[in-house]
């Protein structure tokens, strides 16, 4: 039996009122929130927190790693590496992207279940448009991932496909060209008169290979950039009364590429053992996908639920959300840019900048971030051992508020941190309100995009408060 | 193996400083010749006599190029360095061992620093190619972490605390209001001190140094030529200088209250100098001011005040140019800015004046009762991770 093994979905912190984009530019905005990633994520940073609390929870070692967005941080060079070094995977896990549209992602967990070894499938998205428009309000950002495999005593499979359906069919209802900060979407009406007929085949199909009728579905998800085609698919397809998902439109908004996974893992964050979840996915087509929830769903242990990041932390004006989308271009401090990470040293420095490794001294057991070949304790020469920090937590020992430094977002909020068993680090806080940080809080590392300089986007971990 | 020093070996026959600020007329050339000229005007020495120079500058260009250039120097040995914000006293500590060593028989150390041209606020950096992952913050942002730390182990509450280093800038501007050449020559209000805008911390724009130009420079001949020069030689009682592990920012057990490389060049140059007291026996001491909570911690990392008695003393007036000891009668770097290869030996060109009683009405009254000693001391990097200067000049040789 092949399905998924673990999963894990990230919202980010921050969330934009809907109202703010009416209040600042007259035009009806709608109710609600959407998710918005900050400044210093990108939809690679974002699928690693979603990767990491996969990984948390699992045994396995993924083979390959498919990763999934429509918004790349980078074009011609892979993205999924700098996810598989962020995870300290081992070299021979391949690590690929699917790129472009968001049917992309279904295409990555489908070929995650298919790919016959341990595979992690990471989906991704930031989602926004031109200001005032219909996709900057509706849109949202986060990302999911799923580890697939055939499943052992200790990583049971959690959810199995029991049926999967596509339809596919050229035409064109929203499109982007490289480079275009925004999309484009055919007249409205269109784009649901293309779609319902192909969804409703994929799902259709998907009924008829498990042989059920659509009443039998416990939870049917339907996602997809289309929205109103979306709701008209889920109306008509038959299904019981309160088996529809929320769309979590009101809260965090279309995440897109990540969307239909980011459904599927809040449905399965809920689901009972023998539970059947529906997903179709409309994006250039249906991709219909049938779930049965296996009895050891009731023995998961989560890391972190998604229902508990929907309702989101931090509130972001609506100005300082342009600003952090490139649409408003904001006095720079009177400082010198940043420079770009250098590719050797970068390289050199692989375990440390993305899996955050440091190293122990195998004389005195001393922690040294960054490793250090001699300890800072006892002296002793080349004799550590690496050791990963990234999921342990911290604590503040002491903090400044930087009002002069760089920054995307100022002001930027330092910490000199101390590990739980040891060790020290001064770096940045993120996700955090300066007003309220004090000496002796809990921290953790999360993975980020510091800055892009030169054309070069330096990942790097922060720390952040422990919300938990 | 030991720290020995070279005690009373060589002195200090000549010294020369620009007016620091916004010297947007002056080049980094202009700058290095100005100070140069005065240095020999005041030595008896003839330029064509220095026999070789120690250039420090961080920023202002690189080789002794910067400095033979302009001075048209013949075919003469010319060192650059530099050693973060104690570059110039590394050029003078540099200078002081070629002329101790017999090397030479005349040697001039000269900084220079041209910060305002580059249009930052703050310093530029200067990072070597990397990967990306240093915290990018400022210094007034490492710097500021002393406050809580030192705050929350002495007791201190924020009030308390914003109000000792309002003291510390209050009294170094009252200094350099005195003083001719410092980049800001007013009396500021201590209201105006503690309601300035922030920018790191509690830091707020008047608990940092600002950001100037300057130049400054000293002529060094062997103990025994001074004589031949000058009636009034400053000799040279101690030299230290530290580069520290750099462990702060990595070991749980350093708690920003401290610089342990001050400490550690403090009891070496009171060491070489024999000093047992120094709040007792120096007359003055400049020290590296360059934001209000280093020179409450440096009170006490160079043992003028008891281990978190510092802001006691602070408040109590103990510093002020009328105090029991005078800290940075110039003004500091809070008045003079802080152009990097010129404070060190702009803050020996104050002990120069002051023990020679030549610092007009910010002379201060315990060199006439007969203390002979000053101090000079400079740090660079940041808590925990810093390089550290200690020196000491003296009026007289010991007997």
């Amino acid at each position: 039996m092949t399905g998924i093994v673990a999963y894990g979905g990230y919202v980010p912190y921050f969330r934009l009122e809907r109202g703010s984009i009416a209040a600042a530019l007259g035009v009806p905005a709608g109710k609600g929130t959407r998710s918005v990633a900050s400044y210093d994520e990108d939809t690679t940073s974002m699928g690693v927190e979603a990767a990491r609390t996969v990984m948390r929870g699992s045994a396995v070692t993924p083979e390959a790693v498919y990763f999934a967005t429509a918004d790349p941080a980078y074009l011609d060079k892979t993205n999924a590496t700098a996810i598989h070094a962020a995870l300290d995977l081992p070299s021979q896990t391949a690590a690929v992207d699917m790129l472009g549209a968001v049917r992309s992602g279904a295409g990555a967990l489908r070929a995650a279940l298919d790919a016959g070894r341990p595979t992690l499938a990471v989906l991704s998205d930031i989602r926004t448009g031109q200001p005032g428009g219909p996709d900057e309000r509706d849109g949202g950002d986060g990302a999911v991932a799923f580890l697939c495999g055939r499943g052992d005593e200790a990583a049971p499979v959690l959810a199995e496909p029991i049926a999967w359906a596509s339809a596919s069919a050229e035409f064109l209802d929203r499109w982007r060209l490289p480079g275009a900060r925004a999309s484009r979407q055919w007249e409205e009406r269109f784009g649901e008169h293309a779609y319902l007929p192909l969804g409703g085949a994929a799902l259709t199909e998907a009924l008829k290979q498990a042989g059920i009728e659509a009443a039998r579905i416990d939870r049917l998800i339907v996602a997809g950039p289309h929205a109103r085609a979306g709701r008209r698919l889920a109306a008509a397809a038959g299904a019981r009364q309160g088996a529809i998902a929320d769309d979590l439109a009101d809260r965090i908004g279309n995440t897109g590429t990540a969307h239909a996974g980011l459904m599927l893992a809040d449905a399965l964050d809920r689901a009972k053992p023998d539970e059947l979840i529906a997903v179709v996915s409309l994006a250039d087509g249906a991709d219909a996908v049938i779930w049965r929830i296996t009895p050891a769903m009731a023995s998961r242990r989560p890391f972190a639920s998604v229902d508990a990041q929907l309702a989101g932390g931090g509130k972001v004006s609506y100005p300082t959300f342009l600003t952090w989308r490139g649409f408003l271009e904001r006095e720079p401090p009177r400082r010198p840019d940043p420079e770009r990470p250098a590719a050797p040293p970068s390289f050199r420095a692989e375990s440390w900048k993305f899996a955050f490794t440091g190293s122990r001294c195998q004389g005195c057991g001393a922690r040294h971030l960054p490793p250090q070949r001699v300890c800072v304790k006892c002296h002793a020469v080349d004799r550590m051992t690496p050791e990963r920090l990234a999921d342990v937590a911290a604590t503040i020992a002491t903090f400044t508020v930087d009002r002069l430094a760089y920054s995307m977002s100022p002001p930027v909020v330092a910490a000199v941190i101390d590990f739980d068993g040891g060790g020290r680090f001064q770096c940045e806080l993120t996700d955090v309100d300066p007003s309220t940080v004090k000496i002796g809080d809990k921290v953790e590392m999360t993975f980020r995009r510091l800055f892009t300089a030169g054309g070069v986007h330096n990942y790097f971990w922060k720390a952040r408060p422990v919300r938990r | 193996m030991a720290s020995n020093g070279i005690r009373d070996r060589v002195a200090i026959v000549g010294m020369g400083c620009t007016p620091f600020g916004e010297r947007w007329d002056k080049s980094v050339n202009d700058l290095l010749i100005d100070a140069t000229k005065d240095a020999v005007a005041s030595s008896g020495v003839a330029f064509e006599q220095i026999d070789a120079f120690w250039l420090g500058t961080l920023y202002s260009g690189q080789s002794g190029l910067t400095l033979s250039r302009p001075l048209k120097i013949d075919y003469k040995p010319v060192s650059r360095l530099e050693n973060f914000c104690a570059t110039g006293s590394e050029a003078f500590r540099n200078a002081c061992y070629a002329v101790a060593s017999g090397a030479y028989d005349v040697a001039m150390a000269i900084g220079v620093e041209k910060l305002k041209d580059s249009g930052f606020s703050g310093l530029p950096g200067i990072a070597a190619p990397g990967d990306g992952t240093k915290a990018g913050l400022t210094a007034p942002a490492t710097f500021s972490l002393l406050a809580p730390a030192y705050a929350k182990k002495f007791g201190l509450d924020d009030a308390l605390m914003k109000d000792v280093m309002t003291r510390i800038a209050w009294k170094n501007h009252k200094n350099g209001a005195l003083n001719p050449r410092a980049q800001f020559r007013k009396e500021v209000p201590k209201e105006t001190i503690a309601c300035s805008p922030l920018v790191a911390g509690s830091l707020g724009i008047f608990d940092c140094s600002g950001v100037s130009d300057g130049a400054a420079a000293a002529v060094i001949v062997r103990a025994e030529d001074a004589h031949r020069y000058t009636d009034r030689p400053l000799y040279v009682k101690a030299l230290s200088f530290i580069a520290g592990p750099a462990a702060g920012p990595i070991d749980p057990e350093y708690d920003y209250t401290t610089f342990p490389e001050v400490v550690a060049s403090a009891a070496d140059a009171y060491h070489q100098a024999g000093i047992k007291d120094p709040r007792a026996e120096l007359a003055m001491a400049e020290v590296h001011d360059c934001f209000t909570p280093t020179e409450l911690v440096l009170m006490e990392d160079l043992g003028f005040a008891g281990r978190g008695m510092g802001w006691k003393e602070v408040l109590a007036g103990t510093f002020d140019l009328d105090g029991e000891l005078a800290v940075n009668p110039d003004g500091g770097l809070k008045s003079f800015g802080h152009p990097i290869g010129a404070s060190g030996l702009r803050m020996l060109f104050e002990c120069w004046l002051q023990l020679r009683g030549e610092a007009g009405g910010r002379q201060i009254a315990s060199v006439a009762r007969g203390r002979k000693l000053a101090l000079t001391h400079n740090l660079g990097g940041a808590p925990g991770e810093c390089v550290s200067f200690v020196g000491v000049v003296g009026s007289e040789p010991s007997a």
